[in-house]
């Protein structure tokens, strides 16, 4: 009786978080340090043991797992909202309140990027706090596919080519807005299998001539 | 030098701080580098050490530090001197990683007052060390004040006191600590390294952290990043020059560092950098008062080389 109970929680529990929480967490920020140091290149995440539920993707829960914790806000896109079992796996390793605004968010994690709401919908902080921004985490599948844009600004010696798939069409149009509001904004952080990139508030954007 | 009196312990979390601690130092880092020069508030906590021996430089360093690390820790540009040497051992004892008075051999680098005269390379991080984040703090008392500000980049006051410098002296006096503009932005305190080095934090190709630990701010500045020191166009700035060159290793437009000798007044100028000194001295450099001024015949040859009061511009 007592083991077919303890089986039943088992398969209830969320799944494992970081086998080693100090080493592996270190290994994700010096990729995601060096992905906001180095805007458009990318940065590869160490070698993870990590199953998150799905829809959430390896390097995005390796993130959350990193930086979240009850001092943020997490703000989820409706694909992964909608799965319990992610809500479960990121308030149990995390200890993050969700909010449903956007704006009240450190954090936004989005596993359908084609779907996100304008990147105007989350906090771009204030002259005296730009600090208090949203810092959005995109799942994508390819940071090599897709339109090419060309980045320049802090971080990068000269230009520095980009691309990623998928995005919403109006994205680099937004990312540009965003770069007129520096110091306000937010920062996105893109997660592909393994690798991040990261895209700072301070990055200018230009399009490939055609 | 290698060989510390203390060795790694496993009785504190890796580098001494909670893991809850990093993660908020880790994003307030990841805010400072958005937001090059912006001083980003954090919840700096005590650390076993005094105000003013570095803590907000350590704490950075401890949110930052890795296994695979090699730590350089400096003081004034040397690796052997008291604040260098203490916060070094703490590291050792904490994390158990590698540590190098090499320029070169560092992956991360942590600095009081000084930059390395060996440029820095893409893959290696500097962590400064910062008693004043806010370098309108002298002339604005109020938080609330210099906040706003930096929010309404209103940095006239800055200027007015460079300029009252010009008016009473002929040039801008201050020496160090002289600020900079990062980024076309913030006007940013680069910690009190001598304005001899400010060039070099101009399109750095290493990331550079500040940490100031009492003051619980943060600040960065990404590789690649425009950093200019406040002038004005007709008393553009100037960096200190040297008119001699280092004493035991000849080295020229390095930042040197005046050891009195003995009690008549001798004295000499040698290389502040210590690993750059030793490295150009195992290269067979030499200065005019020989690789131990104490071995010189009569180190009395250093009162006439600095008999100018002023070696120093």
């Amino acid at each position: 009786m007592a083991s077919a109970n303890l089986e039943f929680s088992l398969a209830k529990a969320p799944a494992p978080g970081l086998q080693n929480p100090v080493h592996e967490a270190q290994g994700i920020f010096r990729a995601l340090m060096n992905a906001l140091a180095r805007p458009g290149k990318l940065q590869d995440l160490p070698e993870l043991d990590l199953n998150p539920p799905a829809p959430l993707g390896k390097s995005t829960a390796a993130i959350a797992l990193c930086l979240c914790d009850y001092d943020t806000p997490i703000w989820l896109d409706k694909e992964l909202a909608a799965a319990k079992d992610v809500t479960t796996y990121l308030r149990f390793h995390t200890g993050a309140s969700f909010t449903n605004n956007p704006m009240d968010a450190a954090f936004a994690f989005v596993s359908k990027p084609e779907n996100m709401p304008p990147l105007s919908a989350f906090a771009k902080g204030t002259s005296e706090y730009p600090d208090r921004s949203t810092t959005i985490v995109l799942s994508v599948s390819s940071l090599s596919h897709g339109q090419t844009v060309k980045l320049s600004g802090p971080g990068i010696k000269k230009e520095q080519g980009f691309a990623a798939t998928p995005l919403p069409p109006q994205f680099w149009r937004e990312m540009q807005t965003n770069n007129e509001l520096y110091p306000l904004g937010v920062d996105v952080l893109l997660a592909a299998e393994g690798t991040v990139a990261g895209l700072p508030r301070s990055t200018k954007i230009t399009f490939q001539e055609s | 030098m290698s060989t510390p009196a203390t060795s790694f312990t496993d009785h504190y979390n890796f580098a001494y701080l909670d893991e809850q601690t990093k993660r908020m130092i880790r994003r307030a880092i990841l805010k400072g580098i958005a937001i090059p020069g912006y001083q980003v508030p954090f919840a700096a906590r005590e650390m076993p050490m005094p105000y003013g021996w570095g803590t907000g430089g350590v704490q950075v360093t401890a949110a930052v530090i890795g296994h695979s690390d090699t730590l350089k820790m400096i003081d004034q540009g040397s690796d052997d001197t008291t604040n260098a040497v203490a916060l070094r051992n703490f590291f050792v004892q904490t994390t158990g990683v590698n540590t190098t008075t090499h320029t070169k051999g560092a992956s991360l680098i942590q600095t009081r007052h000084r930059i390395p005269e060996e440029p820095l390379s893409e893959d290696q991080v500097l962590v400064y060390q910062v008693p004043i984040p806010e370098p309108l703090r002298f002339l604005e008392p109020r938080e609330t004040e210099t906040r706003k500000m930096h929010a309404l980049e209103e940095y006239g006051l800055m200027h007015v006191k460079l300029y009252e410098d010009i008016a009473r002296f002929g040039h801008i006096a201050t020496t160090y600590a002289y600020p900079v503009l990062v980024n076309e932005r913030y006007v940013m305190d680069p910690s009190p390294i001598p304005k001899f080095d400010n060039p070099k934090m101009h399109r750095m190709e290493a990331l550079q952290l500040f940490g100031a630990g009492r003051e619980k701010r943060i600040y960065a500045i990404p590789p690649h990043t425009d950093v200019v020191s406040l002038d004005f166009e007709d008393h553009p700035f100037t960096p200190q020059e040297f008119d001699q060159p280092c004493a035991i290793c000849g080295a020229e437009h390095v930042y040197l560092d005046e050891v009195i000798l003995d009690d008549q007044g001798s004295r000499m100028f040698v290389c502040s950098d210590s690993d750059y000194c030793e490295e150009r001295r195992t290269e067979g450099h030499t200065g005019h008062l020989g690789t131990n001024p104490l071995d010189a015949p009569s180190n009395g040859t250093a009162k006439d080389n600095a008999s100018s009061k002023e070696a120093c511009k």
